[in-house]
């Protein structure tokens, strides 16, 4: 049976995520190792945008539309979803491991009963078959996993799949009406938090840790972020100690970020912070403890203080942007 | 009103990890067990629902005979009963909530909490999974929980915000930190704990879709540069960034 792949686009606020666009084309590259037939699919009212995931390598996306689909409902999308995988027999799903990746695909693999593999970092194809790798044990072991039931689905770590340069092909774009929405789990508001950025989507994070002594030194870790287009993260002892919201804590029990370049100033490197952010690209580390485990996993260190280090950074920061 | 709550027994986050002879599992020799740490928001949230609205709750986990020891914890801290779905083999996170969804079919619970995610295989879908087998409304990685009558209203954790989520019973809710504070266990609930039976079960039989292929150690990275010990070193520094890892 030659295999139907389907690739789920995320949209909030009627935009299509960048964690979209690596989906696409990671999954288009997996339609074309293993063959078969792929096209997209997106949920919600007005979308913008959607024609261009053509420039990753997918040629059809159908959106499923009603005015009540504009906020995720997990109930709607889940069913609208679910009728459009069955009705067209798809049996290879991509999603991204978001917020709403995460809370979606999972009830999609109930519902027509699939495998699922969670938060991959690579795929392999090997003749027939799909291979996923995974971090488990909050990133200290890494495994390697096959689905074995007819259908699959395989959630995406965002920000590790290259998206690659998108080619000027417009996806042809099919909307479908959707008459009915099951709203039994309604969101009712989206309130955003106070910070520019959020962690989870930013390509540079700016870190601070219990060695920024106070909530009052944030301005700082602000200033930085403001001049590099960052955000501003956590550690959770800054965050129990209530110097930053909680939506900014990076680690276990906050958020799993995968930055280009990632500043982790004054914080040690506990392994539950390491678990978060261990999968960025670039590490820098400022810390006055030479022996911080962060150095460890940083791909630059600078040992000192911040407070003597970090005016000089922002001051170095803005020469080169000006 | 009959209230359940899943909970899981993980290595502790702090422990050391080395890989079983199987390369595929974990070798435990030595690794400290413990509640998973988002599953005591889960017995929190169930507790304090009993104490304002009254009924009877249930603490079920499946896996090997340790994980009495996080059942006793649930029952130290309040919660009246305790399952133990008996099965110490690999089973993947659909065959959990298979089982778990059976499990709370016949306690006949209406208000489920778990955990956001476990914090073994960090999926973070054994919930969704469960109230989609149900056939309950559910909402994931819930920060803030009130239940009026039949109406729940939640906060939900996403990027870059929340969100404010209504649904009805019967539903099942994941827990993040920053739903509640969990108490301690009481001496007198510790004492308690120990006299109370925690029931054994045959969870139902389900196929695994995920094989696990290998597991190993991730790699730790080579440590970098210092690059310098005081201020003098940061024009290198953005000189690295720059021209090196061209990431700013
Ligand atoms: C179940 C569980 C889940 C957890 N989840 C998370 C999580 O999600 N995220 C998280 O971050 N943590 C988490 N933790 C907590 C974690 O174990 C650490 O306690 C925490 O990360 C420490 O934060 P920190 O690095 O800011 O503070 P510390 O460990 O106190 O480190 C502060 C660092 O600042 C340096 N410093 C101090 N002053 C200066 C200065 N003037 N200049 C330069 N450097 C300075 C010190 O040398 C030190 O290395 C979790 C723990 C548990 C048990
Ligand atoms: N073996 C288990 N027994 C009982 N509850 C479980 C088990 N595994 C997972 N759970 C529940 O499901 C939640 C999410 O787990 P996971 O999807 O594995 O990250 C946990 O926080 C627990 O509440």
């Amino acid at each position: 049976m030659a295999n139907k792949i389907l690739v789920f686009i995320e949209q909030r606020n009627g935009q299509i995520k960048k964690s979209s666009t690596e989906a696409a084309r990671a999954a288009a590259d997996i339609c074309s190792k293993l063959g078969g037939y792929i096209e997209a699919v997106s949920v919600g009212n007005e979308i913008t945008g959607l024609e261009t995931i053509g420039g990753y390598g997918v040629s059809k996306v159908t959106h499923l539309k009603n005015h009540e689909l504009a906020n995720y409902s997990s109930s709607a999308y889940s069913e609208v979803l679910t009728r459009f995988v069955i009705e067209n027999n798809f049996n290879l799903l991509f999603f991204s491991n978001t917020s709403m990746g995460k809370d979606l695909a999972p009830r999609i693999a109930a519902k027509i009963d699939a495998g699922i593999a969670m938060d991959c970092v690579a795929l392999k194809v090997e003749e027939t078959e799909i291979t996923a790798t995974r971090p488990v044990y909050a990133g200290k072991a890494l495994i390697d996993l096959k689905i074995n039931s007819l259908k699959k689905i395989f959630v995406l770590r965002p920000n590790i799949f290259n998206p690659g340069i998108p080619s000027d092909s417009k996806a042809e774009v099919t909307v479908n009406n959707i008459e009915t929405v099951n709203l039994n789990v309604k969101v009712t508001d989206v309130k955003k938090s106070d910070g520019k950025f959020d962690v989870a989507e930013a390509d540079i994070i700016v870190s601070g840790g219990r060695g920024m002594k106070g909530p009052e030194h944030f301005h700082l870790l602000e200033e930085l972020a403001q001049e590099l287009g960052a955000a501003v993260g956590a550690s959770r002892a800054a965050v129990d100690a209530g110097w930053r919201p909680h939506g900014e804590q990076v680690g276990q029990t906050g958020k799993t970020v995968s930055p280009t370049l990632y500043f982790a100033l004054g914080i040690s490197g506990a392994i539950q912070h390491l678990a978060g952010m261990r999968s960025s690209k670039y590490i820098v580390a400022i810390n006055k403890d030479k022996d911080a485990p962060i150095f460890q996993v940083a791909d630059y260190g600078i040992v000192g203080d911040i407070f003597e280090v970090l005016p000089v950074l922002i001051k170095e920061i803005k020469k080169i942007k000006s | 009103m009959k209230i359940a709550v899943c909970v899981s027994h993980v290595p502790d986050t702090a422990a050391k990890i080395n890989i079983g002879s199987d390369s595929k599992n974990i070798d435990q020799n030595g690794v400290t067990f413990v509640v998973n740490p988002y599953d005591e928001y889960a017995i929190e949230e169930a507790l304090k629902t009993k104490e304002k609205f009254g009924g009877e709750t249930v603490a079920i986990s499946l896996g090997g005979d340790a994980n009495k020891e996080t059942l006793r914890k649930a029952l130290a801290m309040g919660i009246d009963n305790a399952v133990l779905l008996k099965d110490s083999g690999f089973r993947d996170s659909l065959s959990v909530a298979k089982a778990l969804a059976e499990e709370i079919k016949t306690q006949g619970a209406e208000l489920v909490f778990f955990g956001k995610q476990s914090v073994d295989y960090d999926s973070s879908i054994v919930g969704q999974l469960t109230a989609e087998l149900l056939g309950y409304n559910c909402i994931s990685v819930v920060i803030s929980f009130s239940l009026d009558g039949n109406k729940i209203t939640c906060e939900r954790e996403i990027e870059g915000g929340k969100e404010i989520v209504e649904t009805a019973l019967p539903a099942l809710i994941t827990a993040q930190k920053g739903l509640n504070e969990p108490r301690y266990a009481s001496l007198k609930g510790i004492m308690a704990a120990k006299k109370k039976e925690i029931i054994e079960k045959q969870p139902v039989a389900a196929q695994n879709y995920i094989e696990i292929i290998s597991m190993k150690k991730t790699e730790s990275k080579q440590a970098g540069k210092i690059v310098g010990t005081d201020s003098s070193a940061v024009p290198e520094l953005v000189r690295l960034l720059r021209e090196e890892a061209k990431v700013i």
